[in-house]
């Protein structure tokens, strides 16, 4: 008693240690630490659920029961792991490329989303494993009625299925704890796969430990041990060839096909590169598990006395020789090996069951927008929970109705004979272009229905299919004897079985799709699957327009979260160059986030959440494709090109518009840069030359001295001037300048304008007419900077005023609510193509510039345009003409 | 020996100082302060050496070093091109038309000294 | 695509890989050929093969085929990692 409840202790004390790996591991992936989450160690571990307790119990009574045959189960899966390149590879670029969630969902996405076709997959996948987990589930309460008989008889069978519901209960709620925390959109689960890879290594321990015990502690070695095996009654190789073969083949497509092998290898690969490595170490380790079965066999059936369980010689053996920690250390192995199986299946099984019959279904309910609302990641994940509840519940009610008996212990091979259906469909489709959704449905529905009539129904007994069908073929037709088809008799059943299935299956196969015509969204994704390595993304064709950002944005926000969601939406505005955060419901884009959202709720479902919100529930995008394909022969290429040339076309228009603005700018910097240089330069060049000559000559003149200081003077002040200029240009192009408003007379600025330009004129010789009268205005400006234009238009007529005697009249009048002030002078004027670009930054007019650096007058536009005025030249008025016009409602007439 | 320069520049403080740098070498300096005529002005006092300035009023002084560089009996004829717009795509526009030497403003008063001397030498 | 099969002639490093790859596809092959042959063996006879010689055949197969594939991930890790997609 003492140990059987140390044994507990022992079996809580490990569960806890679970629960504490995963949430670590959690953790760390949380906060990115996880980097030794990612390794292929791991990953290689993570495998091993291959392993089940079928594997860790059942191999040595296999191997007690039928020599070497075991074996098969081993060397299938070595060849698919060693032959990666093949298959594998493959299978893991186009999982982690369409971010698959699961063999289901590969398999719809492959065959045009086609969400019955999920359905299908789903409903088989858990048919042939819930009676799995079942096993699973009587292996531990058997392993633990094996340590109760050996301590104290008379346990009853209630115990042992009260047992069972608490380990059920159990591995539901860790599949739940660790398998839904959140919706990851990768679907990868760090905690479940450290913990699995935990229990690989406790269970590769201890059915080695247990092997080692028997090798050099039972026996006496390796050579005593083959001699004891040799003289044994599996001393002979008598095995049937068919089998042999049969069962590799069996066991190689199986783990393939097997939900949660597809689970740990596709859809929790974090990359591909892990693959180098599991290719040669997961076969090492299946070695390495199979190496001590056949020692323990042979001594378990040495040593038990005849009729005990041979499935159970692990923990016997040490048992009966009173080796309690090992059989404890044995019991823990088998546990880890029923667990991790339940629980990965338990996760492949509900994300298969909650994307593909669950969400559809709630979606379908709810009227179908995931617009319409509630949040659909509590929708998502409340049925995930509900899923692996139901299927660990299911396993358990298979336990308890088929009675726990031997017929469990056959059921290994049925299941494995039954997800087998799956790999026509995988492999052509994954291979061969031409595979349709006729096809696929074709050949797994000949597949399964073969399987249950010649395998699944006859190992229930009589009790399904009658002893007389058996004999006799239904209706006596002979040729449909379950386990004869076609008259063939004297096969081995499960070979038959095998044969048959999947023959008939790829044949229907093969056939339907030879003879349908695939949809245009079968073709695009038949394209994507085969060439992978091609193209390992290519647009799929939405017909974005129709589609609204917002709603989409709604709707992943529901999926994914807002947080990723926002993150995913505005990458893409940027990477659209758009502002803000809705992009452009571009077709590439949303076949993005169709991924993405396939990621949490499977690809049909997306599918069909996107195609709601994006095109309307009337339009589907097979319609819009199949309107496509009539005009077009070839389909995928021309709707690839067609939305490549597309996106192309307008990326090209953004990146010239984009070039063509850089380009201006650059050029106006150029030039700008160029006349900066210029007009600093030219002072410059007058001042260091003569000051050069102050210095080198010493034969000037006080008169020649002079002058040349003074023209280094006027060339200082002339640089400075450009600086002021060139600084209160900046401050006005930039609109930083502060207008100081005030009320003043019109002729008071011209006044005072006047009077600051032509002073230090000396001779002022430019004759000024005005009409005071008409100058009797109040203005409410900026009145300085207004006085700044004045004075700039009056320096101008007398810098370049050419006539003899040179007049300049003020004018001012009004018009259309405005007032107009002209300055015409009586010279020569400006020139035609001057008058264009007199107002332009370093503008030259005609004539030899006295001084100023050409920047006047774009500092009057400037100022003009501040004050809500404007300034031009006026052309045909005799001489040079600029006029300032300023609105009335500032300018309001004194009296 | 009085050889000749023809100044062709548009700022007269300019022309001062590069007069006063030449003559005072025993240049016998012209000087003239336009594009338009320039080319002719070239031909009818055939100098011995040409100082171009790049942004003269009327005509560009690249335009004018292509009509030089087109006329058979001034082809030859050393032209040293002056600019104040010191960027390196002007240097490049004035080495491709065949400007004999080209210097940015402003300048040291010996260096113009010495590369006219050169280029008459040559 | 095209570029690539243009080419007649490819560098040694990318020759050696294709090669590489070549052992790596043709592994699980003689794998499953070795593996095939108990099917060979005599069966239920008298002079029927051991069990312990099964065992050491089918063992020491997979122990090649282990040390092989090792050898030869190993080795195509150390070339470039791209160019993966240059077969099939």
């Amino acid at each position: 008693m003492a140990t059987l409840n140390m044994l507990v202790a022992v079996c809580l004390v490990y569960v806890i240690f679970l629960f504490l790996i995963a949430f670590a591991a959690e953790r760390a992936a949380i906060q990115g630490r996880g980097g030794w989450l990612r390794s292929p160690v791991v990953y290689t571990l993570s495998l091993s659920i291959y392993c089940t307790a079928w594997t860790f119990y059942g191999a040595v009574g296999y191997a007690a029961r039928s020599g070497l045959e075991y074996l098969t189960i081993y060397i299938g899966p070595s060849l698919v792991m060693i032959g990666w390149w093949w298959v594998l590879r493959k299978l893991v670029r186009i999982g982690r490329s369409q971010r698959v969630t699961s063999i289901a969902d590969l398999i719809s996405s492959r065959y045009g989303k086609s969400n019955l076709l999920a359905v299908g997959v789903t409903v088989l996948a858990v048919v042939g494993t819930t009676p799995y987990i079942a096993l699973q589930l009587q292996s531990v309460t058997v392993s633990f009625s094996v340590f109760s008989d050996a301590y104290e008889a008379g346990l009853t069978r209630d115990n042992h299925e009260s047992n069972a519901l608490l380990v059920a209960a159990g591995l539901a709620l860790f599949t739940i704890v660790f398998g839904t925390r959140n919706l990851d959109v990768n679907e990868r689960h760090h905690g479940v796969v450290m913990a699995i890879a935990v229990e690989a290594v406790v269970k590769l321990f201890a059915l080695t430990a247990v092997g080692v015990f028997v090798v050099w502690g039972l026996a006496g070695g390796v050579s005593d041990i083959f001699t004891r095996i040799d003289t044994s009654e599996i001393g002979s190789w008598e095995m049937r060839g068919d089998r042999w073969a049969g069962l590799i083949f069996l066991s190689a497509a199986a783990f393939l096909c097997l939900p949660r092998m597809f689970q740990v290898m596709v859809v929790e690969n974090e990359n591909e590169g892990h693959l180098r490595m599991a290719s040669w170490a997961f076969p090492l380790y299946l070695m390495v598990m199979s190496l001590f079965v056949v020692p323990i066999a042979v001594v378990g059936l040495d040593l038990m006395p005849a009729g005990s369980n041979p499935d159970f010689f692990v923990l016997t053996v040490p048992l009966a020789t009173g080796n309690d920690g090992l059989a404890m250390l044995s019991f823990i192995g088998g546990f880890s090996s029923a667990t991790s199986m339940v629980i990965v299946a338990a996760l492949a099984l509900s994300t298969m069951v909650s994307n593909h019959i669950v969400m559809p279904i709630w979606l379908n309910v709810t009227g179908g927008g995931a617009v319409v609302s509630g949040d659909v990641r509590n929708v998502v994940l409340l049925s995930r929970r509900i899923s692996i509840g139901a299927v660990v519940t299911l396993g358990y009610l298979y336990y308890r109705l088929s009675g726990g008996g031997t017929a469990l212990a056959s059921i290994g091979l049925i299941s494995f004979t039954g997800v087998a259906q799956f790999l026509p469909v995988l492999i052509g489709g994954v291979f061969w272009r031409g595979a349709t959704r006729q096809g696929a449905f074709a050949g797994l529905t000949v597949g399964f229905l073969i399987w249950a009539y010649s395998l699944l129904l006859p190992s229930f007994g009589a009790s399904m299919l009658s002893a007389d069908l058996m004999a006799n073929g239904p209706f006596g037709i002979g040729w449909l004897r379950p386990q004869a088809f076609f008259g063939i008799e004297g096969m081995d059943p499960l070979v038959h079985a095998i044969l048959w299935s999947i023959s008939l299956n790829t044949l229907a196969f093969y056939a339907a799709s030879l003879m349908g015509f695939p949809s245009p969204l079968e073709r695009l994704q038949g394209a994507q699957f085969v060439n992978v390595y091609e193209h390992s993304s290519t647009p799929r064709g939405w017909s974005g327009n129709l589609a609204q950002s917002e709603d989409l944005m709604i709707m992943a926000q529901r999926i994914l979260g807002a947080r990723e969601a926002q993150s995913l939406f505005e990458r893409e505005a940027r990477g659209q160059g758009m502002a803000g955060v809705l992009p452009e419901p571009s077709p590439e884009f949303l076949q993005q986030l169709e991924r993405a959202l396939a990621g949490s709720v499977g690809a049909a479902t997306a599918h069909a959440m996107i195609s709601q919100t994006a095109g309307g529930a009337s339009v589907s995008v097979e319609d819009l494709m199949a309107v496509a394909d009539e005009t077009a022969q070839m389909m995928e290429h021309s709707s690839q090109l067609e939305t490549k040339s597309e996106e192309l076309a307008r990326t090209a228009r953004q990146l010239r518009q984009a070039n063509d603005k850089l380009t201006q700018i650059s050029e106006q910097k150029d030039a700008f840069l160029s006349q900066v240089s210029h007009e600093l330069r030219t002072p410059m060049t007058s001042i260091r030359a003569f000051s050069e000559i102050l210095r080198d000559s010493e034969m000037l003149t006080a008169a020649e001295r002079g002058r040349y200081c003074s023209i280094i003077h006027d060339e200082a002040i002339r640089l400075t001037r450009l600086l002021d200029d060139l600084l209160d240009l900046s401050v006005l192009e930039n609109g930083q300048v502060s207008l100081n408003t005030q009320t003043g007379q019109l002729a008071d600025v011209l006044d005072q304008a006047l009077a600051a330009a032509l002073t230090g004129s000396g001779d002022a010789k430019l004759q000024v007419m005005r009409s005071r009268e008409a100058e009797k205005l109040s203005l409410t400006t900026d009145l300085d900077r207004l006085s700044q234009v004045f004075i700039n238009l009056i320096g101008n007529a007398q810098k370049y005023c050419d006539a003899e005697h040179p007049e300049l009249k003020i004018s001012v009048a009004h018009r259309e609510g405005n007032v107009l002030i002209d300055f015409t002078d009586n010279g020569s004027g400006i020139s035609k193509e001057d008058q264009a670009v007199i107002f332009e930054k370093f503008s030259r007019a005609g004539v030899q510039r006295v001084s100023g650096a050409g920047l006047g007058l774009a500092i009057c536009r400037e100022i003009m345009t501040r004050l809500g005025g404007s300034v031009s030249y006026l052309p045909g008025q005799g001489g040079a003409a600029f006029r300032v016009v300023m609105p009335e409602e500032l300018a309001v007439a004194a009296q | 020996m009085g050889k000749s320069v023809l100044l062709i520049e548009d700022e007269p403080n300019i022309i001062e100082a590069i007069s006063f740098i030449l003559s005072r070498d025993g240049w016998a300096v012209s000087t003239h302060s336009n594009g338009h005529d320039a080319v002719g002005v070239v031909q009818s006092t055939q100098p011995d050496l040409v100082i171009l300035d790049v942004m003269l009023p009327g005509k560009s002084g690249y335009d004018i070093l292509r009509e030089i560089r087109g006329h058979s009996d001034t082809s030859g004829l050393p032209v040293l091109m002056l600019t104040a717009k010191g960027q390196v795509k002007d240097r490049e526009m004035a080495e491709r038309i065949g400007a004999s030497r080209f210097m940015t403003k402003p300048f040291s008063n010996a260096e113009v000294l010495e590369v006219v001397r050169e280029l008459v030498t040559e | 695509m095209s570029e690539r099969r243009s080419r007649v002639f490819l560098e040694r490093q990318s020759y050696r890989r294709r090669r590489l790859i070549d052992t790596i596809r043709v592994l699980p092959i003689i794998g499953a050929l070795l593996w095939a042959v108990p099917l060979l063996w005599p069966s239920g006879e008298a002079n029927s093969v051991a069990t312990s010689d099964a065992i050491i055949f089918i063992f020491v197969v997979w122990t090649i085929l282990v040390v092989t594939g090792a050898i030869l991930s190993r080795v195509l890790s150390r070339g470039s990692d791209e160019n993966d997609e240059l077969d099939t």
